[in-house]
């Protein structure tokens, strides 16, 4: 794949306002030379709790780091970064964070999430990097519900120059994805990016809804969706990790995509969502143009974030 | 909505009750759950913190009323504490004459502007104003489109104008309401991040222009530790006038309506309910607070004791239970005691983490009533002595309360057992209404001891249970 790739640089670049930031509170915890004491410890569990990171995996974090610190592995402050570092990375085995693709024919993603995420935005993004790579690709509106999302999607899809499916609004969404299936197979499109309305996780009979969508494209197209991404607020706190387990029961989430991380959300939530749920997050957001997309990387986020 | 954080208070209390009052050490183990309950919820680490130092403040000055356990003092104490953090009460919306009143709602991407812009119209409009909606996100993609929607199914006019320019919108929003006769101009703004310095100061320059008499900040309530600062951050910029805290309908525990209030000073007038363009609600921090402890009401449940439990009275039935001659018609002034609160069911969804089990036990309705039936159907000196009751008395006693004999020996092996225990426990901690209040029992347990002697034979492993529940049997 590697269409994504080569936003790394850029991934790096966009965080900086993060990393600075974080740099500074674990940098005023950390001052030079001090001693790993209990306030130091504290101040530091207070750090990373600021970060969203959550109390539960804080909590597995410092346990790991008194260890160590009584083992002797670390002693002074200065130890304390690399040491979470390769701690937190350690979070992250190797594993396939690029975008899952069909053996032959269309490659259907699917893209849900809870209201003001930024599913469309981020469906623009992905289908801007894949029409960028010569991919053909139909996206298809099936927030049928909120008022103008249709228009919102079919605004990018003649910005970005892509094939659109949609229906009127109010009409069922399963019909608008069966549809777009039967296009994606006619016009023998590269990749299908199916939008969803935002719906709230507790709502059950949308998250079935959602569920109906899923089985509607599996019976179209054999082992699609190939790809189920989470849309995930960076700024959400801790709610992000229900969301996400109750999504996951719903369609089968295959990765996340984690948006809006350029504001001074911590977006210290996913290390929490890999340590309770092991869904990869694949892609980041870091802005409301087309182009502000990267693949994501544990390795530059966790020194984004500790460095 | 507040499940969760409900949940860790529960389990708090249930860690305080028990224990005499509450002191010093007992309380600082239940601060540190309530810290980390909050933290969980996402209150921003500050206002966790300030919290807990008030709360704790609050509680050791706390005057513990006599005839209820500690453990619902401290209910009340930090639901009082809760109330005050989020309050004051005032989801009032200004309007100023000559209008029009104009409102500006900002916020960041996501956090449900349009949406709420729709709902506050049909919230206006049914205070008997003319609203008029202002397409002022002129940045995502048909913002516009989607504000015309809602202005069509609430039946509001929608201004736009064809053009990239906020200000220009805002201005001519103003002009067209004077000359069209709408009293109030709501202007929903481009979600914008609170660190884009270009978009902030675009956001300045449209309040410049149009000098809006009412500025809200609209919150998701799903915001983690950022809340705090992009509240601060428009706060500063904007001087909001209040903040309306959306997709509260969720699960989100919530966290930002504490922060978000606490940072900026400023009130919650409303919140979003749901999808719907009524689901509008104003902001009430005593039920939010209610909530947020899942209790529905207990410091209602608390006035409710202090009124129909006498004090005396409880002391005479605890010196009774001390005494061991505590007998059937003690229980009975207990039952009756409790059914002037309005019922036992009523009672217990009062009480936290209740709501949902009493649901499926019927309390009031049979079990109830036959336990009833089979007391009256005893004679006075049976009451006052259950030993007395041998097979034949059994019998007529089943008879007069339309049960099987083994139904009453289970109630008068339940009850000397519960009688016997309370002696030796004495003391009266597990006292009438107090062993009922106490937060920690088992509903299954106790409904079980109380239908039948069938669950008696695994009594050592429901020790603790049962000399709970034996507490509650006494009334």
């Amino acid at each position: 794949m590697g269409f994504f790739s080569k936003t790394t640089q850029y991934l790096k670049d966009r965080l900086d306002k993060t990393r600075t930031k974080i740099a500074d509170s674990l940098g005023t915890v950390l001052s030079l030379g001090r001693k790993i004491d209990g306030t130091l410890l504290d101040e530091l569990e207070e750090t990373l709790i600021r970060d969203d990171i959550g109390v539960e995996t804080t909590d597995k974090l410092m346990t790991d780091l008194r260890r160590a610190y009584k083992k002797k592995e670390i002693v002074v402050s200065e130890d304390v970064i690399p040491f979470l570092r390769e701690h937190i990375k350690a979070y992250w085995p190797q594993q396939d964070r690029s975008l899952r693709t069909a053996a032959s024919g269309p490659t259907v993603i699917l893209v849900a999430g809870v209201n003001g995420t930024g599913k469309t935005t981020s469906i623009a993004k992905l289908a801007y990097t894949l029409s960028q790579n010569q991919r053909k690709v139909i996206v298809a509106a099936c927030d049928t519900f909120r008022a103008a999302a249709v228009d919102q999607l079919t605004i990018w899809a003649e910005r970005l120059g892509v094939d659109i499916v949609k229906h009127a609004s109010g009409s069922d969404p399963a019909a608008v994805a069966y549809d777009a299936c039967e296009a994606a197979l006619s016009r023998r499109a590269d990749y299908l990016i199916l939008d969803t309305a935002g719906r709230l996780h507790t709502q059950t009979d949308l998250m079935r809804e959602l569920s109906k969508i899923h089985n509607v494209i599996q019976k179209k197209i054999p082992g699609a969706p190939h790809e189920v991404l989470l849309v995930l607020d960076a700024t959400t706190g801790q709610n992000a990790i229900i969301q996400a387990k109750l999504f996951m029961e719903a369609i089968n989430v295959s990765g996340i995509f984690l948006a809006k991380l350029d504001g001074t959300a911590r977006g210290g939530i996913v290390i929490a969502i890999k340590d309770q749920l092991d869904i990869p997050v694949k892609f980041v957001g870091l802005g409301e143009k087309p182009e502000d997309i990267a693949e994501f990387d544990p390795e530059i986020f966790v020194d984004a974030l500790l460095s | 909505m507040f499940d969760a954080l409900t949940d860790k208070f529960n389990s708090l209390f249930r860690s305080l009750s028990g224990r005499g009052r509450i002191t010093e050490a007992n309380i600082s183990d239940a601060m540190r759950e309530v810290r980390k309950a909050l933290l969980d919820a996402d209150v921003s680490y500050q206002v966790a913190e300030t919290f807990c130092k008030d709360v704790t403040k609050a509680a050791m000055g706390a005057e513990v009323i006599n005839s209820l356990h500690p453990g619902q003092m401290m209910v009340k104490v930090v639901s009082d504490e809760l109330t005050k953090l989020m309050g004051p009460v005032d989801s009032t919306i200004y309007y100023v004459s000559p209008g029009p009143t104009v409102i500006l709602l900002a916020g960041l991407q996501g956090g449900g502007k349009t949406t709420t812009a729709g709902k506050l119209a049909k919230y206006i409009q049914a205070q008997g104003k003319r609203p008029l909606l202002v397409a002022d996100d002129l940045q995502r993609p048909a913002a516009v489109q989607q504000l015309q929607v809602l202005g069509e199914q609430v039946g509001v006019d929608v201004y736009t104008e064809e053009t990239k320019d906020p200000v220009r919108v805002a201005k001519g929003a103003l002009k067209h309401a004077k000359k069209n006769g709408h009293d109030v101009v709501i202007l929903d703004t481009a979600g914008r991040l609170h660190i884009d310095e270009e978009m902030m100061a675009e956001i300045e320059r449209v309040a410049k222009a149009v000098t809006p008499h009412q500025i809200y900040l609209v919150c998701d309530a799903m915001m983690g530790q950022d809340a705090v600062n992009s509240a601060k951050a428009f706060n500063e910029r904007l001087e909001l006038d209040g903040i309306i805290l959306t997709k509260l309908d969720g699960d989100a525990r919530g966290g930002a309506a504490l922060s978000v209030k606490a940072v900026t000073g400023k009130p919650i007038k409303f919140v979003g309910m749901g999808e719907k363009l009524d689901k509008l609600e104003a902001f009430h921090p005593d039920r939010m607070a209610s909530r947020i402890l899942g209790m529905g009401d207990v410091v209602t449940l608390v006035e409710k004791a202090q009124e129909h439990f006498e004090a005396e009275e409880a002391e005479k039935l605890q010196k009774k239970m001390a005494q061991g001659t505590f007998g059937f018609d003690d229980f009975l002034k207990q039952m009756s005691a409790v059914k002037k609160m309005g019922g036992v069911k009523d009672m217990l969804k009062m009480l936290p983490g209740m709501g949902a089990q009493v649901e499926d036990v019927d309390f009031d309705g049979k079990e109830m009533r036959q336990m009833e039936a089979m007391v009256y159907s005893m004679s006075l000196k049976e009451r006052k002595d259950p030993d007395l009751i041998d097979a034949s008395r059994r019998r007529r006693i089943a008879a007069g309360a339309g049960v099987q004999p083994n139904d009453v020996s289970g109630l008068v092996k339940t009850f000397k057992r519960s009688r016997d225990m309370m002696k030796s426990l004495s003391g009266g901690r597990f006292g009438g209404i107090r062993g009922l209040l106490s937060g920690g029992f088992n509903i299954d347990a106790m409904s079980q001891a109380m239908t039948s002697g069938k669950k008696i034979k695994q009594r050592s492993k429901r020790k603790k249970v049962a000399r709970r529940k034996v507490g509650r049997k006494r009334r």
